[in-house]
């Protein structure tokens, strides 16, 4: 059965972010995020102005699919890394621990081999904690203070949908 | 799957529709989008075809306010209802919390539809989900149309586990929002029961 919910604690966001920082300055990125696979984002660092993250996630996601997809009909597992070249910008993709869609956007400030070369050095790392984001949220109690499951009521639901 | 963060305090949710092709899934969208405040949406993404049918999946993100202090955020996406995107239809059902069956009420339609219900609860199947607990709802939609079958009919034939069932004309906005409610209070009343 597919996992009802996934939960990222502050811990594990800090940690994300510690790491996508460092990942943007060294790799000198615009952009770096991160995406689960059915398109949600988790996080993001960077040039963020103009920039819509929500719809970048979604189709980042829907991009990887389609490639997973493409791989498997020719016999591949998956195309691990994604390299989209423009005339401005280009990205670099990469799939961390099977579940988490990681995603350098860079200009001519950087190259393709620098950017390679840090997600290389950062993607054990990001495994590391999106392992522990799974595991903690099948096993681990979320924060009892900020638990918004299990307190949501009908009156909740219908008052968001005022208008309508 | 739903996404919580507390961090940034969010509640994230993935809402499929389904359906036959040309049954109205990407109007439901559209009318949704063109009646939602501008602070409260996203843009509408379109991979479609030339002719705008839908390629590859249409998404557009809606936020609806808060609950207990979280951001409460829903993803639509469609599905190409052709059958020859199957593939793509398959990648799209991957994390999702909700499904809407957009079921075309015209006569000539009703195989389609049935057709698409199966192979709706087999690619859910396939991705870990159990089509009978699923939030899910079935709009009948294209009521508006003459030559349409009775919703008794329809719901006959296309219901499976007893579902809230709307009637709608997503053109002219009929249904949808009392659609897009259902399946949201669906959404939430089963992350608050897990």
């Amino acid at each position: 059965m597919a996992a009802n919910h996934m939960i990222i604690t502050e811990q594990v966001y800090a940690r994300f972010m510690a790491i996508l920082e460092s990942l943007d300055r060294e790799a000198n990125a615009k952009l770096v995020f991160l995406v689960d696979k059915s398109g949600q984002p988790i996080a993001t660092v960077g040039e963020l102005e103009g920039v819509d993250s929500t719809s970048l996630a979604s189709l980042t996601a829907g991009n990887v699919a389609a490639t997973e997809g493409v791989a498997q009909l020719v016999g591949e597992e998956g195309f691990t890394n994604l390299f989209h070249e423009g005339r401005k910008d280009s990205m670099h993709i990469t799939v961390v621990a099977d579940h988490v869609i990681l995603a350098v956007l860079f200009d001519e400030r950087s190259s393709l081999g620098l950017v390679r070369l840090r997600v290389e050095q950062r993607v054990e790392a990001l495994g590391a904690v999106v392992t522990e984001m799974l595991t903690s949220t099948e096993t681990a109690a979320p924060p009892v203070e900020a638990e918004p499951i299990g307190q949501i009521t009908d009156a909740d639901i219908d008052a968001l949908f005022g208008g309508n | 799957m739903a996404f919580i963060n507390y961090a940034s305090r969010e509640i994230n949710c993935k809402i499929v529709y389904y359906g036959p092709g040309l049954c109205g899934k990407t109007s439901n969208i559209q009318w949704i989008h063109d009646q939602t405040r501008p602070d409260a949406k996203g843009k509408l993404i379109s991979l479609a075809t030339e002719s705008d049918r839908t390629l590859f999946f249409d998404f557009m993100p809606i936020e609806l306010g808060t609950i207990r202090g979280f951001r409460t955020r829903f993803h639509l996406y469609t599905v190409p209802g052709q059958v020859f995107y199957e593939a793509s239809r398959k990648l799209i059902l991957k994390g999702v919390d909700g499904i809407v069956f957009v079921a075309d009420s015209q006569e000539v339609r009703r195989d389609a539809n049935v057709d698409s219900v199966e192979n709706l609860k087999r690619n859910l199947t396939e991705h870990g989900h159990d089509p009978m607990t699923i939030p899910y709802v079935l709009q009948l939609n294209k009521r508006d149309l003459p030559l349409v079958a009775g919703p008794d009919e329809l719901k006959e034939e296309l219901s499976f586990r007893n579902e809230p069932v709307y009637e709608a004309s997503a053109t002219n906005g009929n249904g949808v929002f009392e659609t897009l409610k259902g399946i949201i209070k669906l959404v939430l009343m089963d992350l608050n029961n897990r």
